[in-house]
C-alpha cells in the first residue's frame, strides 16, 4: 500500500471553490514531489487560488508567470537550477487554457529540448478562471460561456500531441484515484527530462453539478470510459485498473454525461460521437498496450 | 579619409576581404571600418562592401558614395554593374585580371588573384580564395604595409598559404 | 590588443566575459550573430554557460525571467518582430525585478519587411521598466554590455537593461575594439529575492491595488536610482579600463547656439556634421542620448535644438523630440529620418541644422529638401 504524506503544503482557506477537483489534485502533487519543489504556474485558477499578495495558502514556493510562458519559465528555472548542482523539483501546474491552447508552443518546444521538469495539465475542459469559456479542451456538445448552444468540435487529443514528442514517462490521472495520481507524480519525478501528467479536474461551477460531488465525477468519468486512466513509460503503454475494468464492463456515458449541467440539450448525433471516440481510444490504447499497432 | 569600395559576389569573400583590410590598417596604427552593403546576401549575386580608414577615430555610418580605391574582385560584375560609379577623380581601380583593363582612364592595376590562389590552391566547396592574396596587392600599391598584411591574415587564417598568396600577389601586380 | 570585428560580435564577447549562468535565445536578423557567436563559445567551452535554444523570443524571455529568479545571470538577445513578440515577458521581467540582460539590434517592425535601422522597436518598450542604453560604436557595444551586467544586478537597481545597436550600422560593421578582460568588474550576483524551496512563498500573485501601487513606485524609485549607479558604474569602468561614458555625449556644445541631439550611429555621424558646420561658422554642437531610461537631463536652455529620431509615434511625433520638450521644455526642429534604414549623412545633418525652423516637424525625404 502506498502512503501518502500527512504533510500538507495547500494550507487551509485557498480561495478555491468548493468541490474544486484542481486544487484536490495539487494537494497529492505536493505530497507527492515533497518540500524541495517549485511550481510554476500560468495564468489559471491556481493563480488566484493561492490568495492574495502578501499572503499565500501554499506553503511550497511558487513562481506565477504569463499564460503562454509556462513551459518556457520552467524551461530556464531547471536549467538554472541544474547548473547550480540542485537537484530541486520543478513542476508546472498548468489549466487545459494554458496547456493545449495559449501554452501549447512553448509546452512543444520545452519538450522537445529534453527539459528536466514536470508538466502537469490540470484540466477542468474550460477557462474557469474567467469564467468558463470554451477551450480546445471543451468536449463535443458542451455548453460553455462561448460555446451557449454546445461546442461543435471534438476534444483536443493532447496526450497524442505529448506523446509525439517521445518524453520518457506522462500519464493521464483524476483526483478520483488519489493514489494512482500520487504514484505517478512518484513516478514521473524519478525520470529526468520532460514528464506529463494529464489530470481531468471535476469543476462543480463549470460543469454544473454539485460540489459534494468531485469523486463521484472522477470515477464516473472513468468508469464510463470518457476518461481513460493510463501511463506510457518509455513509449510502453499500460492501462491503470480502474479504466482496464470499465473497458470490460462500462457505464453507459450518458450516465456521466447526464450528472452534468453543461451536457444539458447534448444531441444523440454528439453523444455517439463521443461514444465512438471513446471506443476507438480504448481499443487503440489495448492494442499499444498489447504491443500491436 | 580613404574609402574603398569591393565588388564581388556572394560567397567569394568580399566581406571578409574588408574586414581583413580594416584589420591591417589597424595594424598600421590606423582606424578602420569595414562593411557589407546593407542587404540580404545571395551566393552568387553581385554584392559590394565598404572600407573606410583614417588617421582618426572614424564616426560616419553612412555608406560611401566617393571611394578612393574600387576593387574589382571579380570581373564578371562588370558586365551588370558600374563598378566606377561615384569614384573620386584619379580614384584608383585595382582587378583580379591576367591583363591591364582600361577602367575608364583611371589608374588601374591588375592581378590574377584568381590564378595565384589556384596555384596556392586555396579554394574552399571549389570557389577559389581571392581575399587574402587581395591584400598582398594593396600593400604593392602602398594602402597597407605588407607587414600589418600578413599579420592580418594570420590572425585570421591558420593556413600559411594565404600569405604565400598575398607574396605573390605583392610580387606580382602590374600597374 | 584591438581586434576588428563586427557589433554583434563585440556583444558576444562582452557576454563571454560576463559569463552568464544561462543565455535563452532566438534568431533574428540582424542579432542572429551574436547568439550563434555565444553557442559557439559555449559549444568550444570557452564560455561555461547553459544555452538554451528556445523556440520564440517570448519563450527566450520567458526561460530568462524562470532562470534569473533562482539567482543565476541571464542573457538573451533579439531585435524588432523578436521584441515585439516577447514584449509581455519584457514587461514581466522589469515588474519581477530581474537584472536580465539582453542586446536588441534595433530594426524597423513590419510590414513590409525591413530588416534596417530603427529605433521604434525599443522604444515601444520605453514604459515597460527597462533601462536603455543606446550605443554608437562597436566598442561601446562591447563596454555597454558589460557595464549593463553591472549596472542591472546593482541591489539599488534590480531592473533589466536592454543594450541598443543599429541594425547593420553597427551590428554588421567591423571596426576595431579592444576586449577588455572583465575581471572582477561585475561582482558575483546576489538575487535578494532568489526563489528557494527552503523559504517558500508565492512570486507574482495575485496584488490588490494598493500593493500593486506600491510595487510600481518601487520600480520608479529604483528607475530613478538607477542613474547614479550608472554614473558610478561609468566612472568605474573609466577607472579600470579607460574609456568614459556619460547619460550622453557631448561634443563641442560649450559655445554652441544650436545643438543637434540624436541616438545611436546618428549621434555618432552628428559629430561630423557639427564639424563641418563649426568650419562654416555656425557655433554648432551634438549630444548623443546614450541611456534613454532612465532619461537624462540635457542642458538645453537658451540654444536652439534638432532632434533626429529613427523612431516615430503614429499621430504623437518624433519620441526624443517629445521627451525634450517634455523634460526640458525644447521647442526643437523635430527631423525624423534613418527609419527603415533611411541613408541619412552627416551632410544631411548639417543641411537640418542650416535649415531649421523651431517648433516644426520635418520628414526627412517626404516633405522635400529643408
Amino acid at each position: 500500500m502506498t502512503e501518502i504524506p500527512r504533510e500538507e503544503y495547500i494550507l487551509k482557506c485557498t480561495s478555491a471553490c468548493a468541490g474544486c477537483g484542481g486544487t484536490l489534485s495539487l494537494r497529492y502533487v505536493l505530497k507527492a514531489a515533497g518540500r524541495d519543489t517549485i511550481l510554476v504556474v500560468p495564468a489559471c485558477c491556481t493563480s488566484v487560488i493561492q490568495g492574495t499578495y502578501p499572503n499565500t495558502a501554499f506553503n511550497i514556493p511558487v513562481y506565477n508567470v504569463a499564460f503562454a510562458s509556462a513551459a518556457a519559465c520552467a524551461s530556464g528555472m531547471s536549467t538554472a537550477l541544474r547548473a547550480a548542482g540542485k537537484k530541486t523539483h520543478v513542476i508546472v501546474y498548468a489549466g487545459d487554457g494554458g496547456t493545449v491552447d495559449i501554452g501549447i508552443q512553448a509546452l512543444s518546444g520545452a519538450f522537445e529540448r529534453g527539459t528536466d521538469f514536470l508538466y502537469i495539465c490540470y484540466d477542468n475542459e474550460a477557462y474557469g478562471n474567467t469564467g468558463m469559456q470554451r477551450s480546445g479542451a471543451t468536449p463535443l456538445g458542451a455548453r460553455t460561456t462561448t460555446t451557449p448552444a454546445g461546442k461543435t468540435q471534438p476534444k483536443k487529443d493532447l496526450d497524442a500531441i505529448v506523446a509525439a514528442h517521445k518524453p520518457p514517462y506522462m500519464a493521464t490521472a483524476c483526483p478520483a484515484y488519489p493514489k494512482d495520481l500520487f504514484q505517478k507524480v512518484e513516478k514521473a519525478l524519478s525520470y529526468r527530462g520532460p514528464t506529463f501528467i494529464h489530470i481531468l479536474s471535476p469543476c462543480p461551477p463549470g460543469w454544473r453539478f454539485s460540489t459534494e460531488k468531485t469523486v463521484e465525477m472522477g470515477k464516473l468519468a472513468v468508469r464510463t470510459g470518457m476518461w481513460v486512466l493510463y501511463e506510457r513509460e518509455q513509449g510502453k503503454v499500460t492501462i491503470n485498473g480502474p479504466s482496464k475494468a470499465a473497458m470490460v464492463k462500462p457505464l453507459p456515458a450518458e450516465e456521466y454525461l447526464r450528472a452534468q449541467g453543461r451536457f444539458g440539450g447534448i444531441s444523440a448525433e454528439a453523444v455517439s460521437r463521443m461514444k465512438d471516440d471513446a471506443a476507438a481510444l480504448a481499443q487503440r490504447l489495448q492494442k499499444e498496450e498489447k504491443g500491436i499497432c | 579619409m580613404f574609402e574603398v569600395r569591393i565588388h564581388s559576389r556572394g560567397g567569394q569573400g568580399g566581406v571578409t576581404a574588408a574586414r581583413l583590410l580594416a584589420l591591417a590598417a589597424v595594424r598600421d596604427g590606423k582606424y578602420a571600418t569595414a562593411f557589407p552593403f546593407y542587404g540580404a546576401e545571395r551566393r552568387g549575386a553581385p554584392v559590394v562592401s565598404f572600407v573606410r580608414i583614417d588617421g582618426s577615430p572614424i564616426r560616419i555610418s553612412s555608406q560611401i558614395r566617393k571611394p578612393d580605391l574600387v576593387i574589382v574582385l571579380d570581373p564578371s560584375v562588370m558586365d551588370v554593374v558600374d563598378v566606377l560609379q561615384g569614384i573620386k577623380p584619379g580614384g584608383r581601380v585595382l582587378v583580379n585580371a591576367r591583363e591591364p583593363r582600361d577602367m575608364g582612364g583611371h589608374p588601374a592595376c591588375s592581378v590574377d588573384l584568381t590564378g595565384i590562389a589556384l596555384r596556392e590552391k586555396l579554394e574552399v566547396a571549389g570557389s577559389p580564395i581571392l581575399n587574402t592574396a587581395v591584400l598582398g596587392a594593396l600593400a604593392k600599391m602602398g594602402i597597407i604595409s605588407m607587414e600589418s598584411a600578413k599579420s592580418a591574415i594570420r590572425e585570421m587564417f591558420s593556413d600559411p598559404r594565404n600569405v604565400s598568396a598575398a607574396e605573390a600577389a605583392y610580387r606580382e601586380l602590374a600597374a | 590588443m584591438l581586434t576588428v570585428a563586427t557589433g554583434n560580435k563585440a556583444v558576444a564577447a562582452a557576454v563571454k566575459e560576463a559569463a552568464p549562468a544561462v543565455v535563452a535565445a532566438y534568431p533574428i536578423t540582424p542579432q542572429t550573430e551574436i547568439v550563434e557567436q555565444i553557442a559557439e563559445y559555449v559549444s568550444s567551452g570557452e564560455l561555461r554557460s547553459q544555452y538554451i535554444p528556445v523556440e520564440s523570443e517570448h519563450s527566450a524571455m520567458a526561460a530568462c525571467i524562470g532562470a534569473s529568479v533562482t539567482g543565476a545571470r541571464t542573457f538573451t538577445a533579439t531585435s524588432s518582430q523578436g521584441l515585439q513578440y516577447m514584449h509581455e515577458m519584457v514587461n514581466w521581467a522589469a515588474g519581477a525585478r530581474l537584472p536580465i540582460v539582453m542586446a536588441n539590434v534595433n530594426r524597423a517592425l513590419g510590414p513590409g519587411w525591413n530588416i534596417w535601422a530603427e529605433h521604434t522597436d525599443a522604444i515601444q518598450e520605453r514604459d515597460s521598466g527597462w533601462l536603455q542604453v543606446y550605443v554608437g560604436s562597436v566598442q561601446e557595444a562591447f563596454d555597454a554590455v558589460l557595464m549593463a551586467f553591472a549596472i542591472a544586478e546593482d541591489e539599488r537597481v534590480l531592473l533589466p537593461v536592454m543594450v541598443n545597436l543599429d541594425g547593420f550600422l553597427l551590428s554588421h560593421t567591423m571596426q576595431p575594439f579592444e576586449v577588455a578582460r572583465a575581471g572582477d568588474f561585475i561582482p558575483p550576483l546576489h538575487l535578494p529575492h532568489a526563489i528557494d524551496p527552503a523559504a517558500p512563498g508565492g512570486y507574482g500573485t495575485l496584488t490588490g491595488p494598493e500593493d500593486y501601487f506600491k510595487l510600481r513606485w518601487d520600480i520608479e524609485r529604483s528607475m530613478r536610482d538607477s542613474a547614479g549607479v550608472i554614473r558610478e558604474t561609468q566612472e568605474r569602468f573609466a577607472r579600470t579600463f579607460g574609456r568614459k561614458y556619460g547619460m550622453a555625449e557631448e561634443y563641442r556644445c560649450e559655445d554652441a547656439e544650436v545643438i543637434v541631439v540624436a541616438m545611436g550611429t546618428l549621434g555618432r555621424e552628428a559629430e561630423v556634421a557639427v564639424d563641418l558646420l563649426r568650419g562654416e561658422g555656425i557655433r554648432a554642437g551634438s549630444m548623443r542620448v546614450r541611456w534613454f531610461r532612465p532619461f537624462p537631463r540635457l542642458d538645453l536652455s537658451g540654444r536652439d535644438v534638432v532632434v533626429i529620431d529613427r523612431d516615430y509615434s503614429f499621430g504623437f511625433g518624433g519620441v526624443l523630440a517629445g521627451s525634450l520638450a517634455a523634460a526640458g521644455g525644447a521647442r526643437p526642429f523635430s527631423v525624423i529620418a534613418g527609419l527603415g534604414g533611411q541613408e541619412v549623412t552627416y551632410e544631411d545633418i548639417a543641411g537640418f541644422v542650416r535649415e531649421r525652423r523651431p517648433g516644426e516637424e520635418f520628414w526627412f525625404g517626404v516633405n522635400g529638401d529643408v
